[in-house]
């Protein structure tokens, strides 16, 4: 038998992981990346880009440079998914045929789903928005400086709540706190959507006086009156707003008849299976999983999507198991953070914040571009971590921490 | 306990976790017209008293909480 020809269509972080880790097996397989700009971007370091602490550029990989030298780099847009056809049509009206597909396409911000929110709010979910928030806040002077999520889902959960902690240190700094009303805006009975992690945000909101507006469900913004409506009859006046819109799948699955409504893609929650699709596999925001859409949740699935893929390709059951596990070192303020450690089964317990989780969250998004052509993931890189340097005990489920760092050293072989 | 109330709009959030089955609800509530009741499934056990705190703080009334075969259905009428 030849080799298996695999495409993979999106070069972000879960793309990009699941081809270096069967890059190791190219005797088998033909691996081929399709990714429409060829451009990587590091997004967890957007969150630093509106205080001037992080540089845009410093975050954006060429992929091919990201990429194990066995994978094939396609930078080209797709313009469907043919299943039936096991291919897919490119722009010009090629076509790439495929024997397994897996699709990373990722998740999108759609501030156009509330009236308003395009032209009168702010965000740093991508690298233009991230880039006009900062000339924002460097040209705010005090006022009211309302921060917080516009609708669900939202990729990467805690990030607004780690950017209204830093923002609080930001002010500070420059001197405009005291001038400056800060409030968290959410949809939501509490600051965040895990009920075991909320007491400790609400806590330190306390602490730094930003006041909490809970069931606030974002029904329009009025750029030219600078002023939020909400669903339940609550009006806010801004002087700055920065909300997080609620995200979209690619428009490639709905253009592919791949998605639900919202352009998810039914998955397998265990397999990583797209549901009723033998040949077809997802992860990351892609998918419909009940996680939370990060670049952490797609490290944690590749290693388990590759592991099935090279089982269905040798004739065996798919039978590795995605356990939902997600790792998250959230920012706290004050050069401290926090570690978010769960899965489908375990809700997260976070443990006090501390320089070592910041400290921790700076090496990962240093050394992130070094570690990824080599296929070592996150949640390796930080076991190594936790179980070296650290002075505490590692969280919850550290024996499953350690079969998954066996099991992904055994795929790089 | 059973109800007779008769839905508008269902919504099947069964499976969903926290805050899916209450988000599902808000966004239902956004598309049906005034007095019209929407039923939420759901799994997850905080959703009626999410709800139910929703409904007082956005002047919709909370109509119950009613035990279905391994999930709730939770109602709600829309007032305004």
């Amino acid at each position: 038998m030849g080799q298996a020809k695999v495409v993979i269509v999106g070069g972000g972080v879960g793309g990009t992981f699941v081809a270096n880790l069967l890059a190791k097996q190219n005797d088998r397989l033909a691996v081929t990346v399709v990714d429409a700009t060829g451009v990587h971007h590091y997004q967890p370091g957007l969150l630093y880009v509106p205080f001037g602490w992080e540089r845009p550029e410093r975050l954006r990989h060429d992929e091919r440079r990201l990429l194990h030298p066995a994978v094939r780099l396609l930078s080209v847009p797709v313009e469907r998914i043919d299943v039936s056809g096991r291919r897919l049509r490119l722009a010009k009206g090629e076509a790439l045929p495929y024997d397994f597909l897996v699709i990373a396409t990722g998740s999108c911000p759609v501030p156009e789903e509330i009236p308003g929110l395009a032209e009168g709010s702010h965000h740093f979910y991508t690298e233009p928005s991230a880039v006009r928030l900062r000339e924002a806040l460097h040209r705010f002077e005090g006022g009211r400086l309302i921060v917080g999520i516009a609708g669900f889902p939202y990729k990467c959960p805690p990030a607004p709540l780690e950017f209204t902690l830093l923002l609080d240190d930001w002010l500070r700094q420059r001197g405009l706190r005291k001038r400056t009303e800060l409030v968290f805006v959410t949809p939501l009975p509490q600051v965040f959507s895990i009920p075991s992690v909320a007491p400790l945000f609400e806590e330190l909101f306390a602490d730094k006086g930003i006041k909490v507006e809970t069931f606030f469900n974002t029904e329009r913004v009025d750029p030219e009156r600078r002023r939020l409506v909400s669903l339940e009859g609550t009006e806010l006046d801004y002087d700055l707003l920065v909300l997080i819109p609620p995200h979209q799948g690619s428009p490639l699955i709905s253009a592919s008849d791949l998605g639900d409504k919202g352009g998810w893609v039914p998955t397998e929650k265990f397999t990583l299976q797209v549901k009723g699709q033998e040949r077809l596999f997802a992860l990351g925001d892609a998918t419909d999983l009940p996680v939370s859409k990060s670049g952490a949740a797609a490290h944690f699935q590749a290693p388990i999507l590759a592991q099935n893929l090279l089982r269905l390709i040798a004739g065996q059951e798919p039978d590795a198991r995605y356990d939902g596990s997600v790792m998250c070192l959230v920012e706290t303020g004050n050069g401290k953070a926090t570690l978010l450690r769960f899965n489908y089964e375990q809700p997260p317990k976070p443990p006090r914040p501390s320089l070592w989780f910041h400290w921790q969250k700076m090496l990962l998004n240093r050394f992130y571009p070094a570690l990824v052509p080599k296929g070592i993931a996150l949640g390796e890189f930080l076991a190594l971590l936790q179980g070296k340097f650290a002075r505490t005990e590692p969280f919850c489920g550290s024996a499953m921490m350690e079969q998954w760092v066996q099991k992904v050293a055994s795929l790089r072989g | 306990m059973v109800t007779t109330l008769q839905a508008d709009k269902i919504v099947d959030a069964r499976g969903a976790q926290c805050p899916g089955p209450l988000v599902e609800l808000i966004r239902a509530m956004k598309e049906v017209p005034v007095g019209a009741v929407v039923e939420v499934w759901t799994q997850e056990p905080r959703t009626k008293e999410d709800a139910k705190a929703w409904c007082e703080r956005a002047g919709h009334e909370f109509l119950g909480a009613f035990a279905a075969d391994g999930y709730e259905r939770v109602l709600v009428r829309k007032k305004r």
